[in-house]
């Protein structure tokens, strides 16, 4: 294809997006587009994978069998997300061995947010309020980005993952109306989960280098700093309502901008975390890798009993 | 042995009376498993009452490159459609 002529498709092609069409994996569609989609979602899915693993950790002892059951069915939900997420990946021509390998090597990122430790009980119920209730603001708008198998999925993930954030903040609710010791207990999980949990939105929009190719296709229908300040507002009346307090001095009502001012956020943290720094990175892969490893010999035998069992139909057929 | 499972289409009957939908996909070693997975992936919330799974190889599939000569020649046969044809006013119902 000659350069005019690439240059002719790509021109069609926003203009397809421009008029709020769905792109299907089929399409034409430019190189880079099909790049930062595969970036985009693989991140997405991965993050759905390493996210159970910090609440896996609890699943055991979650305190009531109420507790435990919701729990398992959110980490469960994860594990579909996931799976939705790979597979609208995969549609884009990449294998899901490939997008493992990625994940397993380093070169694919997940968010952040999963290299903290989960401590405490109260941090489950931090991670339902604080963590999925930010993954909920950013996922929102998705359900209506380009990328039709896209949103798709997060039609689907959204639909599922509202119950992720109120069995969250009921388990916030319920130790904070506790004794003394429950509410500490409470009031140290937001301590720790709040500033994390606003970095989660992304880096501030002037530092964020995808930001505008991304709002072009639909991939992004606010900026990062639109969502943070979406997130802070909706979640500051959350906290007072249970007696809880944000861990930020400077947070105050600003009846001008109608939104909440907040104090400065540490992105040197946040960036020694992506880079591979935090608390736990290194404890999420090295789990993440050794299941999938000694899973190996499992989807092997599977594999094997499917083809033999294939033969010897072929052979009665015969 | 390195045999990657196959990737599998899911189809699920929401409700009966009504078709089977493309829900989405998985891998599994066979359609006895891809059935089973099918189960647990898409239908947790009383999605649907029958699955159907075929692998993707098997689904052909037509280009939209070729949707111009595929689906441009219906666009001119109005002829078609019920209000292609005039009728006097006191006609009801037809």
């Amino acid at each position: 294809m000659s350069e005019e002529q690439i240059k002719n498709l790509e021109a069609q092609f926003e203009a397809r997006i421009a008029r709020d069409e769905k792109i299907e994996p089929k399409d034409w569609m430019p190189e880079k587009y099909r790049q930062t989609h595969i970036r985009q979602m693989s991140q997405h899915a991965h993050s759905e994978i390493i996210g159970m693993l910090p609440e896996g950790n609890w699943i055991t002892r979650a305190p009531s069998l109420r507790r435990k059951v919701a729990l398992l069915a959110k980490v469960q939900d994860e594990g579909g997300h996931g799976l939705y997420l790979y597979s609208a990946c995969e549609t884009l021509g990449i294998s899901r061995e490939e997008l493992y390998e990625q994940l397993h090597t380093g070169k694919a990122k997940y968010s952040s947010i999963f290299n903290y430790p989960t401590i405490t009980w109260a941090d489950i119920g931090a991670i339902g309020w604080l963590v999925d209730g930010a993954a909920i603001i950013n996922q929102v708008p998705l359900c209506s980005t380009s990328f039709g198998p896209y949103a798709r999925a997060m039609v689907r993930v959204c639909k599922e993952e509202s119950f992720h954030q109120r069995q969250g903040f009921e388990i916030m609710l319920k130790l904070a109306e506790g004794d003394p010791k429950q509410k500490e207990m409470a009031q140290d999980a937001l301590n720790r989960w709040w500033w994390p949990a606003l970095m989660m939105l992304g880096p501030t929009d002037d530092k964020s280098v995808h930001t505008a190719q991304s709002m072009k296709w639909k991939l992004k229908r606010k900026t990062n700093d639109e969502l943070r300040q979406q997130f802070i507002d909706q979640t500051v009346p959350q906290a007072e309502l249970i007696g809880l307090t944000i861990p930020d001095p400077d947070l105050k009502w600003n009846e001008e901008k109608k939104g909440y001012d907040f104090g400065p956020i540490d992105w040197d943290e946040f960036w020694q975390v992506v880079k591979g720094h935090g608390p736990c990175n290194k404890q999420r892969l090295n789990a993440r890798v050794s299941a999938w490893e000694n899973g190996q010999w499992v989807r092997d035998a599977a594999m094997a009993h499917a083809e033999k069992q294939e033969l010897k139909s072929n052979n009665k057929a015969v | 042995m390195k045999k990657n499972w196959p990737l599998w289409e899911v189809f699920v009957r929401s409700k009966n009376g009504l078709e089977h939908r493309h829900f989405g996909s998985l891998h599994a070693a066979d359609a006895e498993m891809a059935l089973e997975n099918a189960r647990d992936v898409y239908t947790r919330r009383n999605e649907g009452v029958s699955i159907w799974v075929v692998e993707s190889k098997n689904i052909t599939a037509s280009n939209p490159e070729h949707n111009g000569e595929l689906f441009e020649p219906a666009q001119d046969k109005v002829y078609r459609h019920p209000t292609f044809y005039d009728l006097p006013d006191e006609v009801k119902h037809m």
